[in-house]
Order: C-alpha cells, then sequence, then structure tokens
C-alpha cells in the first residue's frame, strides 16, 4: 500500500492538561473561600521555618492546612504537625516539582472550612515555575546566603510569582548581599512583585507577612462574594 | 528536571491526535518552546529521544522552535523583544516612553505546533 505523508497542524499547549486540572481546584478552592498560597525557592531557602513561624502566629485566628511537596521524605510535614497543624505530604518519587494532578489526588482530604493552604513545593527555583497548581498566590523565596544574582538568573519563578520573601535577613550583617540590587533586579522583571524582608530567627518582617495574607484573603472573599450575587 | 514530565504529556497529545488522524506512523514532530517556559532545550531532546521508544512517534524527528521573550507596553502599544532577560542590560522599560507598564506577550508558552505523520 502507498505511503502518504501529510503534516498535522496542532497547536496544543503541552502544559494544557495541568493547566485545566489546576482551573478545576482553583475554582474549588475560591468556592471554599481557601486561599492557597504556593512557595518555591531552592532547597534549604527556609521554606518550612518561614511555615512554622507564620503558622504559629495565624494559627489562633485562621484555620491552617499545608501540603509539603518533597522528592522522598515526610519530613517537613512532621515539622508542620508539631507545631499542631495538619498537613499532608505529596512524595514525587523523583520529580522536581509539584504538578497540579499529584495536588488532585489528594485534594478530597482537604477540609473545606481552611482559610489558609500553604503549598511548600519541592525545592528548587527552575521547574515548578512551570506548573500552576491553582494556587491564589504564589511566593518566592530568596535566602540571603543564596547571592544576590538570583532574580535573572531564575526569571520564570520571578515573574509569575505575586510575592518576594527575602529570608535569613538576619544574617545580612555577615554577608555580602545588596538588597537594594536584588529587589531592583526583582521589580524590573515583574514590576508587581510586593517584597517583604523576613527572618525566622529575629522575627523580622513576619507581622507584615501575616497582615498582608488577611489582607488578602478578605479582599478575595469579599471579590468572591461580590462575584457570585453578581452586584 | 521536569522535561520528562513535560514529554510525558507532549506523548499523550501525540497519540491522541495520531489516532483521530488515522496515522500509521509520526515522522516530525514540531514544537514550539518560549524561552521563558522554563525548558531546557538539550534536556527536553533526551527525554523525547528516550521515551520515544516503542511509541507510535518511534521513528520521528524532533524539531524545536524557540520563541523569543516579547512584551507590549500597555501605554504605547510599542513592542518589545527582549534579546534575553537575563542580560544585565534587560530593563522592565518601554524604550520608547519611559512606562513601566509592560505585559508580557509572547516566550511563555510550550506547545505542540504539528506533527508529521504516514497515513
Ligand atoms: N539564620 C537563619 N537561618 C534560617 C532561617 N530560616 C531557616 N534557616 C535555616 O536554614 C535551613 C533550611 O531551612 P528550611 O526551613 O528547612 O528550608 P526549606 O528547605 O526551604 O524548607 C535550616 O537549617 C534553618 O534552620 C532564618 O531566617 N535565619
Ligand atoms: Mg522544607
Ligand atoms: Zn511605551
Amino acid at each position: 500500500m502507498e505511503q502518504k505523508k501529510k503534516e498535522l497542524l496542532v497547536l496544543e499547549d503541552i502544559l494544557g492538561s495541568n493547566k485545566r486540572i489546576a482551573g478545576e481546584i482553583k475554582k474549588k478552592l475560591e468556592e471554599h473561600g481557601i486561599l492557597a498560597v504556593n512557595l518555591l525557592s531552592s532547597p534549604g531557602s527556609g521554606k518550612t521555618s518561614l511555615l512554622e513561624k507564620i503558622g504559629s502566629k495565624l494559627k489562633d485566628n485562621y484555620q491552617l492546612g499545608v501540603i509539603e511537596g518533597d522528592i522522598e521524605t515526610e519530613r517537613d510535614a512532621e515539622r508542620i504537625r508539631k507545631i499542631g497543624l495538619p498537613a499532608w505530604q505529596i512524595t514525587t518519587h523523583g520529580a522536581c516539582h509539584l504538578e497540579a494532578k499529584m495536588l488532585a489526588k489528594i485534594f478530597d482530604q482537604i477540609p473545606a472550612d481552611l482559610d489558609f493552604l500553604f503549598i511548600e513545593n519541592v525545592g528548587n527555583l527552575v521547574c515548578p515555575a512551570s506548573f500552576d497548581l491553582g494556587e491564589g498566590l504564589r511566593f518566592v523565596l530568596l535566602s540571603v546566603p543564596e547571592g544576590d544574582d538570583k532574580p535573572k538568573k531564575y526569571p520564570e519563578a520571578f515573574i509569575t510569582s505575586q510575592v518576594l520573601a527575602l529570608t535569613k535577613c538576619d544574617l545580612l550583617p555577615y554577608l555580602p548581599f545588596d538588597t537594594d540590587r536584588v529587589i531592583k533586579e526583582a521589580l524590573e522583571i515583574n514590576p508587581a512583585l510586593k517584597v517583604f524582608k523576613t527572618s525566622a530567627v529575629s522575627g523580622e518582617g513576619l507581622d507584615e507577612l501575616c497582615a498582608f495574607l488577611e489582607a488578602e484573603l478578605k479582599l478575595r472573599r469579599h471579590q468572591n462574594a461580590r462575584a457570585i450575587t453578581g452586584s | 528536571m521536569h522535561e520528562l514530565s513535560l514529554v510525558a504529556d507532549l506523548f499523550t497529545i501525540i497519540e491522541e491526535q495520531a489516532r483521530q488522524a488515522g496515522a500509521k506512523k509520526v515522522t516530525k514532530v514540531s514544537v514550539s518552546v518560549g524561552e521563558l517556559s522554563g525548558v531546557v532545550p538539550d534536556l527536553f531532546r533526551s527525554a523525547f529521544q528516550s521515551y520515544k521508544k516503542g511509541t507510535i512517534a518511534d521513528k520521528s524527528r524532533l524539531q524545536l522552535k524557540m520563541v523569543k521573550i516579547k512584551f507590549k507596553c500597555r501605554s504605547c502599544g510599542r513592542e518589545i523583544t527582549a534579546r534575553n532577560i537575563m542580560d544585565e542590560s534587560f530593563s522592565y522599560v518601554c524604550p520608547a516612553c519611559g512606562s513601566r507598564d509592560m505585559e508580557l506577550v509572547a516566550g511563555r508558552d510550550l506547545y505542540l505546533e504539528k506533527l508529521e505523520i504516514e497515513t
């Protein structure tokens, strides 16, 4: 039989299936009035430490939950449970990022009455940036020991985030780290970024960060309510 | 290294498209890669080469088309192609009017553009 060659125009988004699932998660979160926060950073930048601190501050007035993404271990989830918060572990078995379908699998376990759902992504400043999880806010963390040249080296993480948390700022006196340069470069690639200088050791910036989260939750619920009543 | 998961999703699309078109074989796969998509072309290629074995695209060639980062100024409408966002000289300011109100219009996407098939 004769073979016929043919060209097929496809134009299909390779991340389309992730985006579709992320969209479904986003919709459910909005229905329940849950603000989900996806935390991105290199390994060891202080994601779990920051969550322990702001979790302890917010837990008296809000219902919190934490999803921990990790390649193999359950250690971070145990740290979170120690401060009295529910934590769900997703082990990715080698994958360097969380995907929406991994979240979808455990989504039924998440109580509908949460206020904040924090998602600690796998430690990696590159890969997680490509995968929307349906979160309402994305945080990128950059710790002082990592150096001040990162925003332009990892532009996708900085462009897709709404908040930049500079972490371990208690170490600023000991390390060459030009805070102004980092903030300037970050704003050059994403002028809308909100920047917080924080330290899990001294407590610097944590109250401001919590106040920001509370204000965002309020604002989003207000907008949701208006969208539903159509006024 | 998230290229392997992306390639797995790519093959889901390839197989579905090939089935719908009644293809016996896929001989060429053209993928458009935004420079800000987070994809490392070499890693994507090697993931593709190992994944394709035993699939309908077993003998196919992969063509990657890189798409430049493009911004559009919301104030004056000018479009700017960024040579490289990682470059020291890159700045988020419109060279025509000085506005900082810029919108990223190209360079983030990753999509299967076309397939060459044998029926
Ligand atoms: N000096 C200092 N060390 C910190 C701070 N936050 C975290 N660390 C340390 O950095 C290391 C990694 O922190 P961790 O929260 O596990 O980072 P993660 O991998 O991003 O979750 C630990 O040894 C922490 O004690 C901080 O604000 N200041
Ligand atoms: Mg951690
Ligand atoms: Zn302009």
